[in-house]
């Protein structure tokens, strides 16, 4: 096999001592700017990208993508320890992960976290090696309609889980639509909803509504409680994390699942952050214990980590194959590539192999560098939660801000963020669920626009939803998602239960 | 928890009127070639009214013992008080001294009036904190934190 | 003995009011780091060359203090300029514009102008290129064209955003040329290339360097470039202008220029436009626009503006004739 040739040269280049030196700068950076919820891979790249002038293009890529390697295993931290989400594809990772942060199995549930992405990632990665040209022409058959049916797909895979009064699930799926609503809509080129402000014209950024409706809200709830973190004061070491190594095999499936739907899901932009939450959905769809989801199931957080973080390689590909951004922070790094003097697209292979190869390369590098890092500072990670509470909240509070302004460099967002907190902390109370809301506003705006393009395209004949087997398959199989829950119990009434 | 459901189920209602308001300046039809501008907005707003008068009047109802249930349990406002107004004061003195100085002075009250810790690991967590971030964000990675409206004192540093 | 002293002391008053005065003028330089505003989104052609421009500056050491790229993109840049508008006479503030300086605020009704602004320099002019997908039949826009009059109404032109510069230019060439497309809007050029390349939608009209890549590897083909003469760059220069391909003389440049905030002493515009001006002159720069299709047209000062004038007008009449200003 080509390929194998090929790779081969391209560890030469990653394993070279100045690339691996540059590859765990990255994963260090790259894990401090994910712990730091608002500060995202996409900043963490644009920043460093001034940096990366004086360096061979090779080693300016292996730097910025271990940025993103590491932003993808930082996210998980503050999730689990704090219920702060510190990029938007760990969300789904807070359902189960900080409840059993606070049963104190912190330290397992970071070592999960980290093994997942790992999982996930290398998945990708073997994806990316062999089948980057397939993978990327199966990605160019996605238009608009196609587009619109992952959405569906995802939020299908999703809703119905929290059971709860179905009055107020759906108001929460309107308030995450209609916030997704604000600002400019593409399609008429209109502001909307911006009651003739300029503050609403950005709209709500999904990062600060988390941080907020997340973050904040749980350190309303846990003072309240009077509970001061104080069940969280276990001990960890690096002893729980072998031992949790050695437990997470029985999850296979989980594992699997995970990576099939976060690799599949991530060549189209936007990708990581559905595909967590459908990942968690599914997991929990097939769970012999779906009850244990949101308590603090492992699967819980194993789902939606192996998918974000696989779904964050395949985000590379199509930059690399096509010259689009599978997310954000490949937007940035799509422009770095530009900076340095190579044209990205199609051509990249075929002009740059040291380039494309030295990246590939360096994905396997970067992702083992980035595995040992982390797991060896999971007993540091957790002992962040032994620190008093005076100082500790205050802290969280001060570094969500920090965030919130980062995001949009705004203070009114940091605002927003005080308020979304308080929205948090009073449909917690209200049993109004909160997931379904943020997986609205991400998707509410891609979905809408997917299905307008669409209809422009057809002339307003729904038929086109049907037109390509693609897109077909995926509308009837989110539609049949959603009545599934009530056919399922009378099949199952049927199997003579 | 019953009043508070209510009230909380009003707000929506309010908010749901207000946005169904404004996306009545847009066409909110079906157009040739599919829903236009306001057509989503206008839509789930309907649907936010409506499912909030549900909630409402579903709890103007209920007799449980969920309803009885008190939203907060007596003397918990405190601590919750106790947390999110330094918060807000915080954020508001961001607004006229900038980001740093608001997060020291209100680490320092924090920590000293609330936590009741010593002088000095107040004294060391409230300077430090700022001043290393100030570092990272602002000379690292050249991410400029609010300075304030009165310029005079981001002048200092 | 006398005279000398006297000769001092008038040496020292013309210092001193030198000083007071003349100094300033040439010495005014940034005291703290500059933000470089970017009405856009991140990963779009305006961030990518705001992103280049800023370590450029800090390469050659062109400035003491460092350019901060901060994104504003909201409202189709709307946020960004009504940012700064809003910082009047603040010397450390600059934004880099493209096409929606002009359409935005006609297409949102967001009160702003570029009159509000101070303008320093247009750096480049951004080209416009008619693509097909490689696998049609079309190899002259001809006959594309005629295909498309063929059956009006059934092939799909897509382009970045609605009432903005791609969607001027389908307008101008329905005008033109009496013909009738399915404009279908998408977020950003970069995906507009792939929707075409993945033949979802018919033509774009792609600006070069979003293109390029697929162009290379043979997946999308140019028809014709929206510009008066041809554009000087070797394999580009294969491509015909849009009159000699059709005909009718249909053109259209998008500004990458710089604007800083408004009421800004003169001597602060003048160092922004030697800053860039010396930006401009160096080989990264010429390889950049060179590598992007991008036309090198650097112009400041009176014939900067004189250059605004007509073009704004020109957004109006287009954005009129196509119905694509908000009542």
């Amino acid at each position: 096999m080509e390929a194998f040739g090929n790779l081969l040269m391209g560890f030469q280049i990653a394993l070279s001592p100045y690339n691996l030196f540059i590859a765990t700068i990255g994963i260090i950076l790259g894990t401090i700017i994910g712990v730091l919820p608002g500060l995202g891979g996409a900043n963490g790249v644009a920043i460093l990208l001034p940096i990366t002038f004086v360096m061979p293009p090779t080693s300016a890529i292996i730097l910025l993508s271990c940025i993103y390697w590491g932003a993808l295993f930082g996210g998980a931290i503050t999730s689990i320890l704090f219920n702060i989400p510190g990029e938007p594809w760990s969300v789904a990772t807070t359902f189960d992960g900080h409840p059993l942060a606070k049963q104190g199995r912190g330290g397992e549930a970071l070592t999960a976290a980290f093994i997942s992405s790992f999982f996930g990632a290398a998945f990708a990665i073997i994806l990316v090696t062999f089948f980057a040209p397939l993978i990327a022409e199966f990605s160019l058959k996605f238009g608009p309609p196609e587009f619109l049916g992952i959405q569906m797909l995802t939020f299908s895979a999703f809703v119905g889980l929290g059971g709860g009064s179905a009055p107020k699930t759906l108001a929460s799926i309107f308030i995450g639509f209609i916030m997704a609503a604000v600002g400019l809509d593409i399609v008429s080129g209109q502001l909307r909803l911006t009651f003739g402000t300029v503050e609403l014209m950005r709209g709500f950024n999904f990062v600060v509504a988390v941080i907020g409706l997340f973050g904040i809200g749980e350190i309303l709830l846990t003072v309240e409680e009077g509970l001061e973190l104080k069940g969280v004061q276990a001990r960890v070491t690096l002893r729980t994390v072998t031992r949790t190594l050695r437990e997470l095999s029985q999850y296979w499936k989980t594992f699997i699942r995970g990576a099939i739907i976060g690799s599949w899901m991530g060549i189209k932009p936007g990708g990581a952050t559905p595909a967590s939450f459908m990942s968690y959905g599914f997991a929990k769809k097939f769970s012999k214990n779906p009850e244990k989801f949101g308590n603090g199931a492992i699967e819980g957080v194993i789902a939606p980590e192996t998918a974000a973080h696989a779904a964050g390689v395949s985000a590379l590909l199509p930059m690399i194959t096509l010259g689009i951004p599978g997310s954000p922070t490949a937007a940035v790094m799509l422009g770095g590539l530009m900076i340095w003097g190579l044209q990205p697209g199609p051509m990249l292979f075929k002009e740059k192999p040291e380039f494309v190869w030295g990246l590939i390369a360096s994905m396997y590098t970067g992702n083992v560098i980035g595995v040992l890092i982390v797991l060896l500072f999971v007993p540091f990670f957790a002992a962040i939660l032994r620190l008093p509470f005076a100082v500790l909240f205050p802290s969280i509070v001060y570094v969500c801000a920090i965030g919130s302004f980062a995001v949009n460099n705004s203070t009114t967002d940091i605002w927003y963020m005080m308020l979304f907190g308080i929205v948090g902390y009073v449909f917690k109370k209200l049993d109004y669920p909160i997931a379904p809301m943020v997986l609205a506003l991400v998707l509410g705006d891609m979905a809408e626009s997917a299905l307008r393009q669409s209809l422009i395209m057809s002339q307003g004949s729904p038929a086109i939803f049907f037109a390509s087997p693609i897109s077909a398959v995926l509308v009837t199989a989110s539609a049949l998602l959603m009545v599934w829950p009530f056919i399922s119990p009378f099949l199952h009434g049927r199997g003579g239960k | 928890m019953r009043r508070a459901d209510i009230a909380c189920a009003l707000v929506l209602l309010f908010l749901g009127g207000l946005v169904l308001w404004e996306s009545l300046k847009l066409k909110i039809g079906w157009g040739l070639n599919g829903p236009e501008a306001g057509f989503f907005p206008f839509w789930l707003a309907t649907g936010l009214v409506v499912c909030s008068a549900v909630i409402a009047i579903k709890a103007f109802l209920d007799r449980s013992s969920f309803a009885r249930w008190p939203f907060v349990q007596k003397g918990a406002w405190v601590p919750v008080i106790k947390v999110a107004l330094p918060a807000f004061v915080m954020v508001a003195l961001t607004e006229a001294i900038g980001l740093y100085p608001a997060a020291l002075i209100y680490l320092a009250v924090y920590m000293r009036w609330i936590g009741r810790h010593r002088w000095i690991t107040t004294f060391l967590v409230s300077v430090l904190l700022p001043v290393v971030s100030y570092f990272i964000f602002d000379k690292w990675f050249l991410i400029p934190m609010p300075k304030g409206y009165w310029t005079w004192i981001s002048g200092l540093y | 003995m006398s005279r000398t002293i006297s000769h001092l002391m008038f040496l020292t008053v013309a210092i001193l009011i030198g000083l007071s005065t003349l100094a300033p003028v040439q010495a005014w330089e940034p005291s703290k780091p500059v933000e470089f505003i970017i009405p856009a989104g991140t990963g779009g052609g305006a961030d990518v060359m705001a992103r280049f421009i800023s370590p450029l500056i800090a390469k050659h050491n062109l400035s003491p203090q460092p350019f901060i790229a901060v994104n504003k993109s909201g409202g189709a840049g709307a946020e960004g300029f009504t940012y700064v508008k809003g910082k009047k006479g603040e010397a450390h503030v600059i934004i880099i514009t493209l096409s929606n300086l002009f359409t935005t605020p006609l297409a949102t009704g967001v009160p702003f102008n570029w009159r509000d602004l101070t303008p320093i320099a247009r750096l480049a002019l951004d080209e416009f290129v008619l693509w097909v997908n490689a696998e049609t039949p079309y190899k002259t826009a001809k006959e594309y064209i005629d295909a498309v009059k063929k059956s009006p109404g059934t092939f799909k032109m897509g382009g970045t955003g609605t009432a903005q510069e791609d969607q001027i230019i389908t307008v101008q060439l329905q005008q033109a040329l009496g013909l009738k497309f399915i404009y279908v809007p998408f977020k950003g050029g970069g995906d507009v290339a792939v929707n075409l390349v993945g033949k979802h939608v018919d033509s774009t009209v792609n600006n070069p360097n979003e293109a390029v890549g697929h162009w290379k590897a043979g997946r999308v083909r140019p028809l014709a470039i929206f510009d008066t003469e041809r554009l000087d760059l070797p394999d580009w220069k294969t491509i015909p202008t849009v009159k000699e391909a059709l005909g009718q003389d249909i053109h259209y440049l998008m500004l990458r220029g710089i604007f800083a905030a408004p009421g800004i002493p003169k001597e602060v515009q003048e160092w922004y436009v030697n800053l860039l001006k010396r930006v401009t002159e160096t080989p990264e720069w010429k390889k950049f626009t060179d590598d992007g299709g991008l036309k090198r047209a650097f112009l400041t000062g009176p014939e900067y503006v004189k250059w605004l004038e007509p073009t704004e007008n020109l957004h109006k009449g287009l954005m009129t004739e196509g119905g694509l200003i908000k009542k």
